[in-house]
C-alpha cells in the first residue's frame, strides 16, 4: 500500500466482469506524477473500462485503484467527488451536453461547484477555450462544431478544474491525420507546460509514441505488458509487438 | 413473475431517491423553470386543442340524453363535473405522458448513450439531483396548472357547442354550470394530479436514465416511459378517487 502512494494513480489486482464476461483480470499498474502512460490494446479488451474504473465511473469486481492517497473504489458521495474534481476526462464522443452551448458545457459545473463570480467563470472558460482554439465558437451548439472541435471542446471542459490527472479516451478516434496530431499537440503541451499525469486509451500508435511515456497493452483483459516503446517493441508478445509497431 | 417485482423495487427505490433528493440542496430552482417552461408552456397548445375538442364533443354526445330525461339544463353542470372531477385530471395526465414522458425517456437515454451522464459524473457532478429531481419536481407542478387549463377549455368548449344548439347565453351557461358545485369536486381531483405528475416523472426518468442499451435504448426508452406511465396515471387514478371519496364524502356526487 505504501508502494502505491508513491504514485498518482494507482491499480492493484482490479477485475471486472459484465454478466459472464471477465474484461479485467487481476491489471496491475502505477503512474508517477508528471507521467503518461498510453494503454494500447484491440477493440474489446478493456481498455475503455480501465479508464472508467479509474474514476469509479465503473467499480471493480476485486482489487483497489489509488488516486494520490484515497482508493477511489470505496468512496462515494462528496468524498468522490473532491477526488474527481483533481481529474479531468475526455470521453471518446468527447460527451459534450448537447443542450447547452460551448460556453455553457465549460461554464456549468463551474457555476454548481465553486464560489466563483460570473467574471471569474468567463475568465477561466475564456482562457480555457483560447488554450484549444475555440474561443470564436464558444457561442456555438455541439452540433455545431466538427469531430476534430468537439474532440478539443472536451478537452477544454476536462481541464477547466486544472485537474492534476486526465484521463482521455481515444482523443483520435475518427479524426484525420492532421486534426489528431492537432489533438497530440493540445496534450503533450497539457503535460509539458502543467506537468499534468495522463492515462491515454488509444489505437493510434503514432499518437501515443509522442504523448506517451510509457505504454501498457491489454490482451484479453490482462495486461501482457508494461514499459517504455522502445522496451515493447522487442517483447516477446507477438501481439504486443504489432501493437506497439509504427503504423 | 419475478421479473415484475423486480421493476417494482427497482422503481420504488428509484421514487424514494427522487423524494429524498428532492427535499435536500442546492434545489436546483433554475433547472426546475427551465423544465417546467418546456413541459408546461409547450404543452399548452396540445391541452388547449384537446380540451376544446373533448367539451365539444362531449356536450353533443350528453345533451340529447340528458334532454331526453327533461334534464337539458343540466347539461352545463355535467360538463363541468365531468372535467373537473375526471376528465380533465385524467386526460391533462394522458397527454403530458405521451408528450412529456416520451420526451424524458428519450433525451435521458441519449445522454446515457452518448455518455453525457457519464461526464457529468466525471465533472463531480450529481447527476441524479441534476438531470431527475429537476423533472420529476417540473412534472409534479406543471400537471395541476395544464389540469385547470384543460377544465377550463372544456368548458368553453362545451359552451360553444351548447351556444350553436341553444344560443344559450355565456352567463347562463356559467351559471349552472357552477351551481351546486363544491370546492371539494375541484380541488383534489386536481391536486391528485401531482401524484400523476410525480409518476410520470418519476418512471420516464427510470426508463431513460437507467437505460444501458445505446441508441437502441432511446427508442425503447421513450415508448416503455409513454406505456407505463400511462397505465400507472390509471391505475393510481382509481386508488386517488377511492380515497378522495373517503376524505370528502360530499364529493361523492
Amino acid at each position: 500500500m505504501n508502494e502505491a502512494r508513491e504514485f498518482v494513480i494507482s491499480l492493484d489486482r482490479v477485475s471486472k466482469s459484465f454478466g459472464n464476461k471477465q474484461v479485467l483480470r487481476d491489471v496491475s499498474f502505477s503512474v508517477a506524477p508528471g507521467e503518461a502512460i498510453c494503454v494500447l490494446g484491440r477493440s474489446g479488451t478493456g481498455k475503455s473500462v480501465t479508464l472508467k474504473l479509474m474514476i469509479a465511473l465503473l467499480r471493480p469486481d476485486a482489487g483497489h485503484i489509488w488516486i494520490g492517497e484515497a482508493d477511489i473504489t470505496q468512496l462515494e458521495g462528496k468524498q468522490l467527488s473532491r477526488v474527481r474534481r483533481k481529474m479531468g476526462f475526455l470521453f471518446q464522443g468527447a460527451a459534450l451536453f448537447d443542450s447547452l452551448t460551448l460556453h455553457d458545457n465549460l461554464a456549468l459545473p463551474l457555476r454548481r461547484l465553486t464560489d466563483k463570480s460570473k467574471r471569474e467563470i468567463e475568465q477561466i472558460v475564456d482562457r480555457v477555450l483560447r488554450e484549444v482554439r475555440l474561443v470564436d465558437d464558444k457561442h456555438k451548439m455541439p452540433v455545431e462544431l466538427s469531430g476534430g472541435m468537439k474532440k478539443r471542446a472536451g478537452l477544454a471542459r476536462a481541464l477547466v478544474f486544472e485537474p492534476h490527472i486526465l484521463l482521455i479516451d481515444e482523443p483520435s478516434s475518427g479524426l484525420d491525420r492532421i486534426t489528431a496530431s492537432e489533438i497530440d499537440d493540445l496534450l503533450l503541451d497539457q503535460k509539458i507546460r502543467q506537468r499534468t499525469t495522463m492515462v491515454i486509451v488509444t489505437h493510434d500508435v503514432h499518437g501515443a509514441r509522442r504523448v506517451g511515456d510509457r505504454f501498457a497493452v491489454l490482451d484479453h483483459g490482462r495486461l501482457v505488458a508494461f514499459g517504455k516503446p522502445q522496451e515493447l517493441a522487442n517483447d516477446e508478445n507477438e501481439t504486443v509487438r504489432k501493437l506497439v509497431a509504427e503504423q | 413473475m419475478k421479473r415484475i417485482l423486480d421493476f417494482v423495487g427497482t422503481v420504488s427505490l428509484f421514487s424514494l431517491k427522487v423524494i429524498a433528493n428532492a427535499f435536500r440542496v442546492p434545489f436546483e430552482f433554475d433547472q426546475i423553470w427551465t423544465y417546467v417552461d418546456e413541459m408546461g408552456v409547450r404543452s399548452l397548445p396540445l391541452v388547449a386543442s384537446s380540451g376544446l375538442a373533448l367539451g365539444v364533443v362531449m356536450t353533443l354526445h350528453t345533451r340529447n340524453v340528458l334532454i331526453m330525461f327533461g334534464a337539458g339544463a343540466m347539461s352545463p353542470k355535467l360538463q363541468s363535473l365531468s372535467f373537473f372531477v375526471e376528465i380533465g385530471p385524467l386526460v391533462a395526465a394522458l397527454l403530458v405522458a405521451g408528450r412529456v414522458g416520451a420526451s424524458i425517456g428519450a433525451v435521458l437515454a441519449d445522454m446515457r448513450a452518448t455518455e453525457q451522464i457519464d461526464a457529468v459524473e466525471a465533472l463531480s457532478m450529481d447527476s441524479f439531483k441534476l438531470l431527475v429531481v429537476p423533472r420529476v419536481v417540473a412534472c409534479v407542478l406543471v400537471l395541476p396548472l395544464l389540469t385547470m387549463f384543460m377544465d377550463f377549455c372544456g368548458l368553453i368548449g362545451g359552451y360553444l357547442s351548447e351556444y350553436n344548439l341553444s344560443q344559450l347565453s355565456l352567463r347562463l351557461y356559467s351559471t349552472r354550470a357552477f351551481a351546486g358545485l363544491e370546492w371539494s369536486n375541484f380541488v383534489p381531483p386536481t391536486l391528485k394530479t401531482m401524484v400523476f405528475g410525480f409518476i410520470i416523472g418519476t418512471v420516464s426518468c427510470f426508463f431513460g436514465y437507467t437505460t444501458n442499451e445505446g441508441a437502441e435504448g432511446v427508442g425503447r426508452a421513450a415508448t416503455n416511459s409513454v406505456v407505463v406511465s400511462s397505465l400507472l396515471c390509471i391505475l393510481a387514478d382509481a386508488i386517488l378517487v377511492k380515497i378522495i371519496f373517503l376524505m370528502f364524502p360530499e364529493s361523492a356526487v
